[in-house]
């Protein structure tokens, strides 16, 4: 959808990386920490962490908004490259850990030394994730191929609309489960943590906490590039049509369950990568993570900021997480309400987002002036007024 | 050119399309009527791979077998559908709408890569004047009036050049002008293309029909021009007759 807008949303994206990229940096750096202006390390990882699930709304968007396809799964996909990174950083904990040992302390605690004899008690599986390189590969892999078989599943079986949604919330609940248990080897429900070092540096100090941020604001900025290219294309345009009329699409010659799985393959990466930042910013990853409700969160993001834009999950995603933040320390038992009203107030009076509230004032202000001047001129403003004088005979297919 | 030989589709005990055997020729352009569940929808169905029938040959130039392929392969070969209740991009523009439909690859890294080319162009704005919407071009398609999103969906199968066309009540929802245009489009595309149309509207039918093919609980009931039909007595009994009856 081109809008109107798209000159204020790259001023927005613009000023992202501004502030990303230096502002906030060189505040978390250079001022003393008595100044009123200094961030703290801390504020730097909570804004990183905002910023890793803006690229999770981004993944999410590109299938709800552009495509049609409402996961309520992409939690997972997430969490998936958040393992794949943790499990690297565990190894590179060392002999720092609570039992001094080289294996990580849950496979110490576990007694996998009885279990995988072999290679001193580390899971085989986890042999090759000692290099960063492997587990840099990986965070795109493994969410990118669990992506390619479910999706394929999926689509070649023509699972559509609410089903695809229910299934894609199912599979992430069962893979929840299966990360719970102890003896799936990746920490059970206490998960990953008490990491200490990342590429040899503190994962701790603050110049590691700034670089990581500036690393999350680089890949949101490259993540909407992408997005902002896809959707530019032929492609983007399928894509939409997807959306708004499969069938046609699909007598017209295309394969649309290519088409839907490479959008799915490749929003499940973008959230695989939004995953892997996220947990060395937050020091932990297990199960929770990937949580059914931590999936429909990201879809409220979506829903807040503006499905029909790319600008709009971010703003979403930051700012009903900012909200959250504020809100849990406020009012904690609360805030669950307080999310499931917000999402209500927007679905039912502002459906385009918080990115849509220019337009509907515009529009407000017109119908306080009175006379709608230049009515036929803005045709485009419009949107759900599909004029059908009669319908046709009967709506069989 | 498109031939039906003894294809039966039941659904849930319900023979939607009993022993149907029926042929079209090359350029032909065919009205098909019959009252509502004769199995004049079912029939585009399992032409265009929506559904399979459970016995019967489907056969496209006398050896391309129908019921083997599935929806894109069968368009791909060249059989454009036109669906009942207008079915276009709305959120995308005229042009959009064209040019997605637009004769050429339908790979996935075409769509990734490729640019729209000048020839491209020109074809769009061809296929538009066709259809009457050449200022409609950056226009969204949800704008357009019911009558211009069939036209735009005709456009749509045009762009794809297909050697078979079905289409199903093109008329629908239009007023008389609107129409009696559509009908004017439909004949000139006759003899470039073969031309399936399924109608309702017997004004309509008798300003395209050359041969009209009723059909009646899902089985051939008759052939011939719209005058003989008309005056079938079996045809009179089941669809005309009983519509005089209840329009009087």
């Amino acid at each position: 959808m081109k809008r109107t807008s798209s000159k204020a949303e790259y001023w927005i994206v613009g000023a992202l990386a501004v502030v990303g990229l230096i502002v906030l940096p060189s505040l978390n750096a250079f001022l003393p920490t008595t100044h009123p202006l200094h961030v703290t390390s801390f504020a730097m990882s909570v804004y990183g962490k905002y910023l890793c699930y803006a690229v999770l709304a981004l993944g999410v968007n590109l299938l709800w908004g552009y495509t049609g396809l409402l996961s309520l799964g992409q939690g997972l996909f997430f969490s998936l490259g958040g393992y794949a990174l943790g499990m690297h950083l565990m190894l590179k904990i060392g002999k720092l850990g609570q039992y001094k040992s080289d294996l990580p302390d849950f496979m110490v605690f576990l007694e996998f030394e009885k279990r995988f004899p072999d290679s001193g008690g580390l899971p085989p599986h986890w042999i090759p994730f000692k290099h960063f390189a492997f587990a840099a590969i990986m965070i795109l892999v493994i969410p990118g191929f669990v992506a390619f078989v479910f999706g394929w599943l999926a689509f070649r079986s023509r699972i559509k609309g609410v089903y695809f949604s229910i299934l894609s919330q199912a599979l992430t609940y069962a893979a929840t489960l299966m990360f719970f248990r102890n003896d799936f080897t990746f920490g059970g429900n206490n998960g990953l943590t008490d990491f200490k070092f990342i590429l040899g540096y503190d994962i701790n100090a603050p110049a590691t906490k700034r670089v990581l941020f500036m690393a999350s604001c680089l890949l949101l900025l490259a993540v909407y590039t992408l997005c902002r290219w896809l959707t530019s294309t032929r492609f983007g345009l399928i894509q939409r049509a997807i959306r708004d009329s499969e069938n046609r699409v699909l007598f017209s010659g295309y394969a649309t369950a290519h088409f839907k799985l490479l959008v799915f393959v490749l929003s499940a990466m973008i959230c695989g990568l939004g995953g892997a930042l996220f947990v060395p910013q937050v020091g932990i990853i297990n199960p929770s993570e990937m949580a059914p409700d931590k999936s429909l969160e990201a879809v409220v993001w979506c829903a807040v900021g503006g499905r029909a834009s790319l600008i709009g999950p971010i703003i979403g995603a930051i700012g009903v997480n900012a909200l959250k933040s504020y809100a849990t320390h406020a009012f904690a038992e609360q805030w669950p309400y307080f999310l499931g009203v917000l999402f209500i107030v927007v679905t039912l009076f502002l459906p385009e987002g918080v990115i849509g509230i220019p337009q509907k004032l515009r529009g407000w202000r017109r119908r306080l002036q009175g006379t709608l001047p230049s009515d036929p001129a803005a045709p485009t403003a419009t949107p759900g007024s599909e004029s059908t004088p009669k319908p046709a005979q009967s709506p069989t297919h | 050119m498109l031939s039906l030989e003894g294809v039966t589709k039941t659904f849930d005990g319900f023979k939607a399309i009993n022993d149907l055997s029926f042929y079209v020729d090359e350029g032909e352009l065919r009205v098909i009527i019959g009252p509502n569940g004769a199995g004049k929808s079912t029939m585009l169905d399992l032409i265009t791979g929506r559904t399979r029938p459970d016995i019967g040959k489907i056969e496209f130039h006398g050896n391309t077998d129908l019921t083997a392929l599935n929806e894109y392969q069968i368009n791909r070969i060249g059989i454009g559908r036109k669906f009942q209740t207008p079915s276009v991009y709305t959120n995308h523009t005229v042009f959009e709408n064209i040019l997605l439909s637009l004769e050429g690859s339908r790979s996935v890294w075409h769509a990734l890569f490729s640019r729209l080319s000048s020839t491209e162009q020109d074809r769009i704005q061809v296929v538009l004047e066709t259809v009457g919407l050449n200022d409609k071009g950056a226009e969204k398609a949800g704008s357009l009036s019911h009558g211009q999103k069939q036209w735009l969906e005709i456009g749509m199968l045009l762009a794809q050049n297909p050697k078979l066309l079905l289409v199903d009540e093109p008329a629908a929802g239009m007023t008389d002008e609107e129409t009696r245009k559509t009908g004017e489009l439909l004949m000139s595309l006759a003899g470039k293309h073969t031309i399936v149309v399924i109608e309702h509207d017997m004004v309509f039918v008798r300003q395209i029909a050359r041969t009209v093919t009723v059909l009646h609980q899902g089985g051939l009931l008759c052939e011939g021009t719209v005058d003989e039909v008309q005056s079938d007595d079996r045809v009179l009994e089941v669809y005309l007759g009983r519509k005089k009856r209840e329009k009087s």
